[in-house]
């Protein structure tokens, strides 16, 4: 478990300093996952012990955004100024993402799958 | 005898180890409830468990900082947990080969969608630039959307607050949404989840199947890229400033 999350760790780090180095406007874990998914998909190989951390981590992703969360706490004040137009705003515009978002593809998938070509 | 609970009090409120140990007791309560109410309600154990932390930092008066003192280190993992999501997209990788166009099509829509849809509605409902220009990244992971946020204008920190907030609505409404429309791949779902509500959107992902989960992971990081790009663009084009 120390040693997959010294590779996670270690990931990470070498994501940091990539996007420091090349200016790219993407945050250092996000390159981190994308070396470690090339690293992996190379290898062709998975350990498990990486696999099991990975996962469990995962499993408890939302504990993770619980304290940027608390955050709110700072903007009691601007935020009852504009509730109306910031609470409309988040609760339509993530509603309307994911309904857009899901028929597109759905559209692209059936869409290509109709396709005579693809039979 | 009074004197001594005090003393324990301005000891613990202070210490790193009293916040982080109540981040993750409440946060196994809101896990706890979640599974005693099968996991459909309408109620989501992030929401729980940032509610009642607030209402315990207001009601014994305890500064942001102080709490995040303890909570960074929860915080932290943020970072290796983005980067554990290879692990999902590697075991996925051929689904996803296979499905290459219409994600970037999904992708594209949706990241503009969410992007324009928030501005829109909050500038109809007069708010202003400066919550405008926060409201604009709000739908990919924290770090990005901070980032973002400062270089047009936002307030970053507020930015954050907007991005979770989005998470929560995302993970409680969009599985819902989805049956709705009768959305059944659970790759579409995946993406749909990831692209409108980041990590916390993923983390219910995750618990729909592992296939949704590495779709959502996947859509965090490719619309991480693609709003970086979008967002400055669209502020210019639209002559918006703080």
């Amino acid at each position: 478990m120390i040693g997959a999350l010294a590779v996670l760790l270690t990931f990470q780090l070498v994501g940091e300093i990539a996007i420091r180095w090349s200016g790219v406007p993407v945050p250092g874990p996000v390159i981190g996952m994308l070396l470690l998914f090339l690293t992996l998909h190379w290898r062709k190989s998975l350990p498990a012990s990486l696999r099991a951390t990975a996962e469990t981590l995962l499993s408890h992703l939302s504990l993770l955004f619980i304290p940027a969360g608390v955050g709110i706490v700072r903007y009691g004040a601007l935020l009852a100024e504009e509730w109306l137009a910031v609470t409309v705003a988040l609760v339509l515009s993530t509603l309307i993402t994911v309904a857009v978002t899901a028929l597109v593809m759905q559209t692209v998938i059936r869409w290509r799958r109709g396709a005579p070509r693809d039979g | 005898m009074d004197r001594i609970f005090i003393d324990i009090w301005v000891y613990l409120a202070a210490s790193p180890l009293l916040w982080l140990t109540l981040t993750l007791a409440v946060y196994l309560v809101g896990q706890w409830l979640f599974r005693r109410s099968g996991g459909r309600a309408l109620f989501n154990p992030v929401a729980l468990a940032i509610t009642l932390l607030v209402l315990l930092l207001l009601l014994t008066d305890t500064p942001y900082s102080t709490y995040f003192t303890g909570a960074q280190f929860i915080h932290f993992l943020l970072g290796p947990a983005t980067v554990a999501l290879a692990v999902p997209l590697y075991l996925h990788w051929e689904r996803v080969r296979q499905l290459a166009l219409p994600i970037l099509a999904g992708l594209l829509v949706g990241s503009l969608t969410a992007i324009l849809s928030a501005m829109g509605i909050a500038k109809l409902l007069g708010g202003s630039p400066r919550i405008l220009l926060s409201l604009a990244p709000k739908s990919v992971t924290t770090p990005v959307a901070m980032g973002i946020a400062e270089k047009i204008g936002g307030l970053p920190s507020l930015t954050a607050v907007l991005v979770i907030l989005t998470g929560v609505i995302g993970a409680v409404a969009a599985p819902a949404l989805l049956d709705w429309l009768r959305i059944r791949d659970n790759a579409v779902k995946g993406l749909a989840i990831g692209v409108a509500a980041h990590g916390i959107g993923t983390a219910r992902a995750m618990q729909i199947s592992s296939l949704a989960g590495a779709f959502a992971g996947l859509a965090i990081g490719l619309n991480a890229l693609l709003t970086a790009l979008l967002v400055p663009l669209i502020v210019r084009l639209l002559h918006l400033t703080p």
